[in-house]
């Protein structure tokens, strides 16, 4: 579903990532953790270009992200999660999740609505469809940031820290969504600090240091036996 | 030295119609100031570098050069290149409308600069392109800030429009001129072309407020 060939992106004179070699398949569900400025939230924005690599090859869904026409092609089966919500504060939260299933996918404005309406059943905001985001909290910021995605019908969903900005007793009802997607089989790479979450509901775990994958595998064999120093050494300081 | 107060209740009617066309001048630059600011002000920060500079020099040239200066290239230069005669109405409008339109784009500039760059990042994340994105979720929000900047705009080029007198155009300015060369009422009439011009910029200034504090609670 996803897969990056020698990615490096720089930023000046810092190289951020230094060769990156990975390759997501469908339904599987990759967690990446890793200190911070290890590169593992610049590492999933490159799956979007939202962050343009300096050199390496990027293909998501069978489009290889070069130029403008393939990136919007692509950016259209790839949902994105940010840390901070990004919902659009000036239109309600329905209006937020029909925007662009109206103008990108050029449905009606009933399908789109009977869509979102759905999804926000799904995430437990039906209530909320006449909200606007500020009027809510941060964690049904974050289901409706989830709902909004999702309406595009994605391939791939990337999760960029999604409970990091949210007060303790609100991390549960976002990460309570992400984990029934990872159920229905949704592909999702996911950048977290949360380690009970990365056990239980990744397939695959990914430390990343200093730009570079320092070590992969199944989640539970990673955590309770990690081969690399330097994962150990993480570990040792979070757990 | 006496003030003649009926100088100034003969001539009232006269200066207001004067004051009606300085609105009318001024309404109609502001719009097409607004429509230039707007697209200036996306140019100036697109990513399509010869747009780019082309915005810059536009704002560059219009802020680094008198308007009075700009309204006598409009109207006396223009003709002798197109060979024909420019209307006094549409010269003052345009050169009006152009010279707000370099002020209008850095006001949207720094408006759509102010906005979180989440927001374009969350509308490219969707699929939206990049002209989706700023039409649909940052211009809309920019709005919002540039209000009460775009409010000192309008003041600024109402009281600006006077300049258009120099071309013979009869708003409120030249109408008191004239008054005056007639009548030789300097103090009377230049009193009440001032007064005017304040009842007119404070009451956009009041509107403006009113605006700002209804946009704020939507």
């Amino acid at each position: 579903m996803i897969d990056i060939k020698d990615l490096r992106k720089s930023f000046e004179d810092h190289e951020v990532l230094k060769g990156i070699n990975l390759h997501i398949n469908p339904k599987e569900v990759v967690v990446i953790i890793g200190p911070s400025g290890s590169g593992k939230s610049t590492l999933l924005r490159c799956m979007n270009m939202l962050e343009e690599p300096t050199s390496g090859k990027v293909v998501v869904d069978g489009i290889e992200l070069n130029g403008e026409a393939n990136i919007n092609k692509a950016r259209e089966e790839i949902g994105m999660v940010f840390q901070r919500f990004n919902l659009f504060p000036h239109m309600t939260v329905l209006q937020n999740i029909t925007l662009a299933p109206m103008k990108v996918r050029k449905i009606s404005k009933e399908e789109a609505e009977k869509t979102a309406m759905e999804l926000l059943n799904q995430v437990g905001l039906a209530d909320k469809a006449g909200a606007y985001p500020p009027q809510l909290s941060g964690g049904q910021q974050q289901r409706v940031a989830i709902a909004r995605a999702l309406a595009m019908k994605p391939k791939v969903m990337l999760f960029d820290e999604p409970t990091s900005a949210l007060d303790p007793e609100m991390v549960k009802e976002v990460l309570d969504v992400m984990k029934s997607l990872a159920d229905k089989g949704m592909t999702m790479a996911i950048v977290t600090h949360e380690m009970g979450f990365a056990r239980e509901v990744g397939d695959r775990l990914l430390f990343v240091d200093e730009g570079q994958i320092i070590e992969q595998g199944p989640p539970k064999e990673v955590f309770d036996n990690p081969k690399e120093e330097r994962t150990r050494l993480f570990f040792s300081k979070i757990l | 030295m006496s003030f003649n107060f009926d100088l100034v209740i003969q001539s009232f009617p006269l200066l207001l119609l004067g004051a009606g066309i300085t609105i009318k001048i001024t309404a109609l630059s502001v719009g097409l100031g607004m429509i230039i600011g707007m697209f200036v002000g996306i140019a100036r920060i697109s990513h399509v570098t010869p747009l780019r500079m082309l915005a810059a020099v536009y704002i560059d040239f219009l802020r680094g050069t008198p308007l009075l200066v700009q309204i006598f290239l409009i109207y006396f230069a223009l003709p002798l290149m197109l060979d024909q005669r420019v209307d006094p109405f549409v010269a003052a409008i345009t050169a009006c409308g152009i010279n707000s339109g370099a002020y209008v784009a850095e006001i949207f500039r720094a408006g759509i600069q102010a906005i979180d760059k989440g927001q374009m990042e969350a509308g490219r994340s969707l699929g939206m392109t990049w002209v989706q994105t700023m039409r649909y979720i940052i211009v809309p929000q920019a709005f919002k800030n540039i209000v009460p900047p775009l409010g000192n705009e309008f003041i600024a080029l109402l009281k600006d429009s006077s300049l258009v007198s120099v071309i013979g155009f009869e708003e409120l300015t030249r109408r008191g001129q004239l008054i005056i060369a007639r009548t030789y009422g300097s103090l009377e009439i230049w009193l009440s072309v001032a007064v005017i011009y304040l009842v007119m910029t404070l009451a956009i200034s009041r509107l403006v407020a009113y605006m700002e504090k209804r946009l704020k609670t939507s």
